[in-house]
């Protein structure tokens, strides 16, 4: 009987679905627009916490070393930074490596190339570039280097420690505003999924609102509250999923149209790889979200009509 | 059957709807409820159906008082009571059939019961060639047809018809009233209210007045008089 029971209400409310077409466009359209504006929100969290990450990957410690420093002593050096704990990665360019890079980097500037040739020897320094786990951290490291540098008295082989504390501020306010965006994101995100779910709830409670006579003769023939609702409730899960059909599709031109211009904006990724990278996990969401998005406002709306 | 006693039902508004009502129907009777519009005649019926409770009194449906029946025997109490309005109220968006269906479906029928007996119950009330119309494609007294056949099909002991004639022709009014009677031939108890002098003082069965809330006449052969 249960199997009947299942097979009736969703037959039912399928029926009801295709045969009250312009109550379930309706419907769908409020349910889409909500899907999509609440993933779009959900994406610029992700775009701002990209360009965060970004940002934080470009600022590091180049550590010069003189002339005369040999690679081992070098090395040696560089392993002993390597065990500050803050420190995430060290990588070493000896002479050669950075010559070469210099080349390569003014390839298409044939007078700098020129000059460089002109001087014979190679006039660039060997270095390491130190990367820290986390960004706060640079000021102690750059005391850690120096305290290392002393440490070293007449067998000094550092040049010179680039790193300004000027990055470190405008690295530090540029944290506070990405953080302070992130919060303001999740509140709009909030606010959004609020107002759109409250919208979706009255589009929904309107589309029953139409079958309250319906539903009393329903209660007058003997049909119980769950048989009355259950072909409701299905609908309103017809409508979440096909809006988050809909809203997959959707937002694959969005997506592509943003993803070129994350990209360009240097957030450090293109919106609609990661959108295609996500997509079957994000279709998920979104069915999710919208069947219990219409299932939650059609289990509520009709509970107002069953009072027969 | 069904037995009103010392029924009183009072409205918020200080109203009095019904006072002291004392009436016994017995099974398979065919009774018709006459009075003024605001007589009381809808607020007896809703009683009956539960949809409304009495201030005072009891409205007992084979000995069970039915306004203490709980949610879900309420819901198994109607499925005994079919019923019947002027105006139709059938659902839209359902075809002949389906309505009637839908009647067996919410009563918890298997399917072979209602592919049985819904065509059947359509064939009784000469609907069965229109069973796959929508009821907009049907007219008045198509609809009250199929209204009487949802009412019927899950055979109930008692059906109660809400002025089914009030928006139909006189022809269309014969017909319906003729159907009820064969309902009642055979074995179900019919209650019926109506405005309309002809049907009354043609059936010559029992008539009850209301008038101003209470029985102003019960009798048993009787004529439209208020």
């Amino acid at each position: 009987m249960i199997f009947t029971k299942i097979k009736r209400t969703v037959k039912s409310g399928a029926i009801s679905f295709w045969r009250n077409g312009s109550v379930s466009l309706a419907s769908v359209l409020i349910l889409t627009v909500t899907l999509t504006v609440i993933t779009m929100v959900l994406f610029s969290g992700v775009v701002l916490s990209s360009t965060l990450e970004t940002i934080k990957n470009k600022v590091d410690i180049d550590i010069y070393f003189v002339k005369g420093a040999t690679e081992d002593s070098i090395l040696s050096f560089a392993n002993e930074v390597k065990k500050n704990p803050d420190i995430l990665d060290v990588k070493y360019t000896s002479r050669d490596q950075a010559y070469q890079n210099f080349k390569e980097r003014h390839k298409d500037e044939e007078a700098t190339i020129q000059a460089l040739t002109e001087i014979g020897d190679n006039p660039l320094p060997a270095s390491i570039n130190v990367k820290a786990k986390d960004p706060n951290k640079y000021d102690s490291i750059v005391t850690f280097l120096k305290d290392k540098e002393t440490a070293l008295g007449n067998n000094n082989i550092i040049d010179k420690i680039n790193y300004t504390e000027k990055n470190q501020q405008a690295i530090g306010s540029l944290n506070r505003i990405i953080n302070a965006s992130n919060k303001l994101g999740i509140l709009i995100a909030i606010f959004f999924a609020i107002v759109s779910i409250l919208i979706t709830f009255n589009t929904i409670r309107l589309a029953i609102y139409i079958f309250r006579e319906e539903v009393s003769v329903m209660r007058l023939v003997g049909a119980s509250e769950t048989y009355i609702r259950a072909p409701f409730v299905t609908v309103g899960i017809l409508y979440g999923l096909v809006s988050a059909i809909v809203t997959t599709i959707i937002l694959l031109p969005i997506t592509h149209y943003a993803g070129n211009w994350t990209e360009k904006l240097g957030t450090g990724m293109n919106l609609f790889d990661y959108y295609r990278a996500n997509m079957l996990m994000i279709t998920a969401a979104l069915v999710v979200g919208g069947t219990m998005l219409g299932a939650i406002s059609s289990f509520l709306a009709i509970k107002k009509y069953l009072k027969v | 059957m069904l037995k009103f006693t010392d029924v009183t039902k009072l409205y918020h508004t200080g109203d009095t709807a019904l006072k002291d009502i004392n009436i016994h129907i017995k099974a398979k009777e065919f009774v018709s409820i006459i009075g003024h519009s605001g007589a009381g005649k809808t607020t007896l019926l809703k009683l009956i159906l539960a949809e409304e409770g009495p201030t005072s009194g009891t409205v007992t449906f084979e000995d069970v008082d039915i306004h203490k029946l709980k949610r879900s025997n309420i819901n198994k109490y109607r499925r005994r009571v079919g019923t019947v309005f002027q105006d139709f109220r059938l659902l839209p968006d359902k075809t002949a059939y389906e309505n009637v269906a839908f009647a067996m479906e919410a009563a918890g029928m298997d399917d072979e019961a209602i592919l049985n007996d819904v065509p059947h119950a359509l064939d009784l009330v000469g609907l069965k060639h229109k069973m796959h119309s929508f009821p907009d494609e049907l007219s008045g007294g198509e609809k009250q047809r199929v209204a009487i056949a949802r009412a019927i099909v899950n055979q109930p002991d008692m059906i109660i018809a809400d002025e089914p004639t009030g928006n139909l022709d006189p022809v269309n009014t014969y017909e319906i009233i003729q159907l009820l009677k064969k309902v009642n031939d055979l074995g179900t108890t019919i209650l019926l209210t109506t405005h309309n002098v002809g049907v009354i003082d043609n059936l010559g069965r029992r008539v009850i007045t209301i008038k101003d809330g209470q029985v102003a006449l019960d009798s048993h052969e009787g004529k439209y008089i208020l």
